[in-house]
């Protein structure tokens, strides 16, 4: 079960022709892709798309009713493969999927599909992972769209634009024989707006007919020579087509100045995502409404690549300078624009990158700062105010400096969760490192990524999803201290079982694997994976990882669970130096703490209910004892275990303590004793329901323990300072 | 409405922890402005849960009366602009305080709504000594920053009104009148979304009556000032009365300190303990001179080094009565509850012999047939002190307690003690300020096995460089601060190689 449940809002993808849809931009693609007859869809989930994928997974049922084919699919490289379909036949499809690092991941796939084209509508929905929030290396997608020649739409971010756009998308597809990436950003991806919905269509033409009437096309495979003949239509049919599409349905827009003044000879070109902010700059410095009427004409580029060379220069021709507001880097349209003006002989100026910053996401701020610098250059007459500039003068008063201010202000980096597995795990691994010695050791993509965090920051290099095992290939073959790799369950079956073990056994690498289970995809969301069972019973399991790996050959596997930090430790330990030759691969397991007090936590509380005996467990630091060294903390950084002030004037150092969100996990205790930590934690077991024996028991003890304690109380009472 | 704001939609933004609820405010107010007839935009960048921090969520409304086409919304910003935003909500301090870093929060319009309680960092949970973020300055900012600035710990509220913080920051919001709707208009908002209606709405107005006297405050803890009063106590024998007595007779900011020091001996030996402690505070008070600061701070870390951690201190603790309420309650126990409350051990050798009286203590370390014997009782160990062996266990150690004085741990804390109180001593004629700063290291001294061996060791490399004329007082200040940055010791071993070339 995915951490976020759509079932509820999945009901809205029902609706019809003239009912107002209001929801997520995630779920209005959904919607979109039902309106425009898609025959199958899939794909691989990672912000800001895992939505996506949750909200499809949630939607089987009406899924099915539109006889739409869901594939969760693999990797990005399987969704990619699966367009294959809408080669030969004219199925409707779309997959979605992290970006860049998906389409990284897709690519081989991707240049074979967009060399052989299709003739069924394909759209690649690209979460764009850019910007405040991004997780991955900062890099664009337009490369991609660029070397492949796969079209790039980039919509205005509002909700009816991006599901017309969508529709629009699948019919330029089919126009040009050429697949489309669908290119959102996160915050469009969790836009809440409204549309007017259409009604869903079913595909004209289904799966079942295309495999009751195989379609085989030789020149559609990609060898010599018909990839010879694929580049050339590319250039001859396919770009003019699009080109021809996206002109006769206006899928690019100009805003005109509306009172046409013939002083206004600056204009703004834009990629379509950026336009919300360009407006609201243009507002600020009073240059638009917030209708979006603008002073300075404007260009924007729902469709970022192909470029319209013919509209482009009938917007320039007649003015004196246009900046083009692109965001990331590099600064490929504007580069396109020169050549496009210098074939064209126009004397317009280009702007961009020399007033915009080269690199970065567009803020408002500098969004406008840019914009101002160009018309400031252009036709300063035009600029009389600047809101946003004084509002943020008037600051500047403060008594508080800027730098104050930083140093007050902790970072707030992410970390694992409360009760999260894989916590006890990098506890181990940070006593082994403080008894053996530094170890090298390549971490990989997923909630494990954070072990390289404070506190634990066990990790030298992440190579990307799945890649951890193959990333120590390099030390495979070095006698004495071993190289160690981490992968998560997900990154396992996403490529590693082949990247990483299988080629560990044919190279004979001597290092050692450690494959944490926690049986999802967790930081994605909790997606199913092939090792995870619904309710974590064996024999519900599509495959085990351990299975897997003895498949490719491995020979010493074993398996521990997570929580048992000292044996984990003496685990690691004893691969690190046993004198077996070859890959050495553990796998720990434990189940994702979310997900499993979602499924967990309503069965105790019913349990609780019915007069069922139930015991909780949590944990509590004795604040007299704690010492404020905080070393509790430095092997856990869990949520739940924080600090408070020390309560004895006395001291200085706050305290440690357990807040009421402990789930007890038990890893504080295990802590405690492995690493011989202080004598402040207890656990406390607490008893819901308990028997007439528990009662029996209870205070037949208590009478002793209170008498004994009032005695000593009467002690202590004599003397009194 | 003015014009100026037709011009403009209203911008808000949201700023939450994981499970704060910031998207369940977020709906509400986006259901708020769509039922009082306003075209609302929200979006956010999400951490997932709690894996990446804090929550921004970004909301802009705009009057459906200042537009021609009600079908056709105006162009609403998808993140908000330095400058730009009407209100900042943040459920915790900090995330306020980046919302200002980040000039979110401008004198001339923005209304800035927080929750003054913290949810500490890694950074500064971390940290050996004491990590924590500046909250005083970080709302002082805040205030300075806002045009108008609502403050109060909501989490606290929350948790007295048994609702979640989001229902109290939409009654302050409601309060802070920066939207234009009525009360009773956010309160249908709440019942539209229909989740848990009747508690929400109970926080919903104790947000709001709480931001109403929260206006323009800045809600700082209370300094305790050390004043000069006199201590009154509550002795209750002619021998206690004296040492009240001696205690109001010390130098007046060193009242505080001793009386609490003496208090806390007193409790953790007996009022012969606090005596001596007494007379020693005494013997540096006479040769001390205004503004008395050797007295003071040796009146607070003679006290801690006095009490010790020893494990007749740690089991008279855990097998006390108030320790057993405090527990129950902090866990949230209820009344008449079962709890067990298993703790968490692992004596060493050295907690066994360090227990025992020094005769004894040198004998087991003589001997291996004995060192192996008591071997058996070290080593991780679970003991639920609501069962009456390991209850009686502990209670065996905690009595204890007349023959701590003989015990061997005892003898090596004070031949500690006095070295230090001798260096203190020899100092303070020379460099008065050098010798605050000695006291001072004693807050290295914490804690058990490791951590109080890695303490002592700290301690005892920065004693051994200090030398009068040579290491300045602000250097041992700095050596305390390198000592507290890494576990291995890297960071005062640069610092005090520096003082040593």
């Amino acid at each position: 079960m995915a951490e976020r449940s759509f079932a509820k809002e999945v009901k809205k993808l029902r609706l019809g022709a003239g009912e107002v849809f209001h929801g997520e931009g995630i779920l209005a693609i959904t919607k979109g892709l039902l309106q425009s007859g898609v025959a199958y869809v899939g794909g691989y989930q990672g912000s800001p798309v895992s939505h996506l994928m949750d909200v499809l997974a949630d939607s089987q049922e009406i899924l099915s009713e539109l006889g739409v084919h869901f594939e969760a699919n693999g990797s990005e490289a399987n969704a990619a493969a699966m367009l294959s379909a809408s080669i030969s036949y004219p199925l409707r499809a779309a997959v979605t999927w992290k970006s860049t690092v998906g389409t990284n991941v897709a690519s081989d796939a991707l240049s074979n599909l967009a060399s052989a084209g299709v003739i069924g509508g394909t759209v690649i929905i690209i979460g764009e992972d850019y910007g405040e929030g991004a997780s991955i290396m900062q890099e664009r997608s337009h490369a991609f769209a660029m070397k492949s020649q796969i079209w790039l739409i980039n919509p205005r971010p509002n909700l009816p634009n991006m599901v017309d756009m969508l529709e629009k998308t699948f019919q330029l597809s089919e126009a040009s024989n050429t697949p489309v990436f669908f290119q959102m950003r996160i915050r469009a991806c969790h836009l809440h707006g409204q549309f007017i919905a259409k009604d869903n269509i079913k595909p004209k033409f289904t799966l079942r007919d295309a495999l009751d009437n195989p379609n085989r096309e030789a020149d559609k495979i990609i060898l010599p020579p018909f990839t010879f003949l694929h580049e050339k239509q590319k250039q001859e049919l396919r770009w003019p087509a699009a080109v021809k599409f996206i002109t006769e349905h206006n899928l690019n827009e100009i805003i005109d100045d509306p009172k046409n003044d013939p002083e206004n000879d600056i204009g703004i070109i834009l990629e379509g995502g950026l336009y919300n902010v360009v407006i609201r700059s243009l507002q600020m410095l009073g240059l638009a409404t917030s209708m979006g009427e603008s002073k300075i004409p404007l260009y924007v580029m729902n469709v970022t690549y192909p470029l319209v060379d013919s509209e482009l220069i009938k917007f320039a021709k007649d003015k004196k300078a246009v900046l083009m507001v692109e965001e990331g880097q590099p600064n490929y349209i504007e580069q396109s624009l020169n050549k496009i003006f210098n074939d064209a002989k126009l004397t317009c100026k280009i702007s961009g990158k020399d007033l915009l910053p080269a690199f970065g996401e567009y803020s408002g701020q500098v969004t406008k700062d840019g914009i101002k610098g160009f018309i400031a250059k252009y036709n300063p007459a035009l600029l009389d105010q600047d809101e946003q500039k004084a509002s943020v003068a008037s600051l500047s008063a403060g008594a508080i400096s800027a730098s104050e201010l930083d140093t007050a202000i902790p970072a707030r980096p992410p970390g694992l969760c409360t009760g999260c597995p894989e916590r006890p795990f990098f506890a181990a691994l940070k006593m082994l490192e403080k008894d053996y010695g530094e170890i090298h050791i390549s971490a990989d993509i997923g909630c494990n990524s954070f072990g390289t965090l404070p506190p634990f920051q066990i990790g030298n290099t992440i190579m990307g999803y799945g890649l951890g095992a193959a990333s120590s290939s390099a030390f495979s073959s070095v006698k004495g201290k071993r190289a160690i790799s981490i992968m998560g369950d997900g990154g396992f079956w996403h490529n590693g079982l082949t990247s990483g073990i299988a080629s560990a056994v044919f190279n004979n690498s001597d290092n050692v694997f450690i494959i944490v289970d926690n049986g999802y995809a967790a930081a994605t969301g909790g997606q199913y994976i092939p090792s995870s069972a619904k309710t974590l019973k064996e024999d519900e399991r599509k495959a085990r990882i351990q299975d897997a790996v003895q498949g490719v050959g491995v020979k010493w596997v074993r398996t521990i669970d997570s929580y048992a930090i000292s044996d984990v430790k003496t685990l690691v330990q004893e691969a690190m130096t046993t004198d077996f030759l070859g890959p050495k691969i553990i796998v720990v397991e434990g189940e994702c703490m979310l997900n499993r007090q979602r499924r967990e936590k309503p069965v105790i509380a019913r349990n609780i209910k019915a007069g069922n005996r139930e015991i909780k467990q949590r944990f509590y630091v004795e604040s007299e004892t704690c010492s404020g060294d905080h070393a509790c903390i430095r092997l856990s950084g869990c949520p739940s275990l924080t600090i408070k002030p020390n309560p004895d004037i006395l001291r200085e150092d706050p305290v440690a303590y357990v807040d009421n969100s402990c789930v007890g996990c038990g890893v504080c205790g295990e802590n405690v004793h492995s690493a011989v930590l202080c004598p402040s934690f207890s656990r406390a077991d607490l008893i819901f329901n308990p028997t007439a024996w528990d009662r029996f028991k209870y205070s037949l003890r208590q009478t002793v323990i209170t008498a004994l304690q009032r005695r000593r109380d009467r002690t202590r009472a004599k003397v009194m300072l | 409405m003015s014009s100026h704001q037709m011009e403009r939609p209203i911008t808000i933004v949201i700023s939450a922890l994981g499970g704060q609820g910031g998207g369940v405010l977020t709906n509400w107010l986006v259901t708020l402005a769509e039922q009082c007839d306003y075209f609302a935009q929200s979006t956010s960048v999400p951490g997932v849960a709690q894996r990446t921090g804090a929550t921004i969520y970004y909301l802009e409304i705009f009057p459906k009366s200042s537009v021609v086409d009600k079908t056709i919304p105006p162009v609403m910003a998808l993140m908000p602009t330095a400058g730009d935003v009407d209100l900042v909500v943040a459920a915790e301090l900090m995330e306020a305080g980046r919302a200002v870093q980040r000039q979110f929060v401008t004198p001339d319009k923005t209304t800035l709504i927080t929750s003054s309680h913290r949810v500490y960092a890694i950074s500064e949970k971390m940290a050996m000594g004491d990590g924590i973020g500046d909250s005083e300055t970080v709302m002082r900012a805040a205030h300075e920053a806002a045009k108008n600035f609502i403050a109060f710990d909501m989490e606290k509220l929350a948790g007295e009104m048994s609702c979640v913080i989001s229902s109290i920051l939409f009654g302050a919001i409601a309060a802070s009148g920066t939207l234009p709707f009525s009360r009773e208009n956010f309160k249908d908002a709440i019942r539209a979304e229909g989740k848990m209606v009747e508690v929400n709405l109970r926080g919903f107005d104790a947000g709001f009556r709480a931001a109403e006297n929260a206006t323009d405050k800045i809600p700082l803890n209370e300094v305790s000032n050390i004043t000069a009063t006199l201590i009154t106590g509550q002795a209750n024998s002619p021998e206690a009365e004296a040492l009240i007595k001696r205690i109001n007779a010390l130098p007046g900011t060193a009242r505080e300190f001793s009386y609490a020091g003496a208090q806390k001996l007193l409790d953790y030996q007996d009022l012969d303990y606090a005596d001596e402690y007494l007379g020693l505070l005494e013997g540096f008070a006479a040769e001390d001179k205004a503004p008395f600061d050797i007295t003071r701070e040796l009146a607070r870390y003679l006290a801690l080094w006095m009490a010790f951690d020893d494990t007749i201190k740690v089991a008279d603790i855990k097998t006390r009565t108030e320790r057993v309420e405090k527990y129950r309650a902090e866990v949230k126990a209820a009344e008449g509850q079962i709890v067990h409350m298993v703790e968490f051990m692992h004596p060493r050798i050295e907690e066994i012999t360090g227990t025992m009286p020094r005769i004894m203590a040198n004998m087991v370390k003589k001997s291996s047939l004995l060192t192996w014997f008591f071997k058996k009782f070290t080593g991780p160990r679970l003991l639920d002190t609501t069962k009456i062996s390991s209850f009686l266990m502990l209670y065996f150690i905690a009595s204890l307690k007349p023959i701590r004085r003989k015990t061997e741990r005892f003898h090596q804390e004070f031949i500690h003690i006095t070295k230090w109180l001798d260096h203190v001593s020899g100092v303070m004629t020379q460099d008065y300020d050098l010798a605050v700063e000695i006291i001072r290291c004693q807050r290295l001294i914490k804690g058990y096995g490791e951590t109080h061996e890695r303490g002592l060791s700290n301690f005892t490399r920065i004693m051994s460089v200090i030398d009068p004329g040579n290491v300045k007082a602000h250097r041992v200040a700095e050596f305390r601060v390198a000592a507290l940055a890494d576990e291995a010791g890297k960071t005062l071993e640069n610092e005090l190689n520096k003082s040593r070339s």
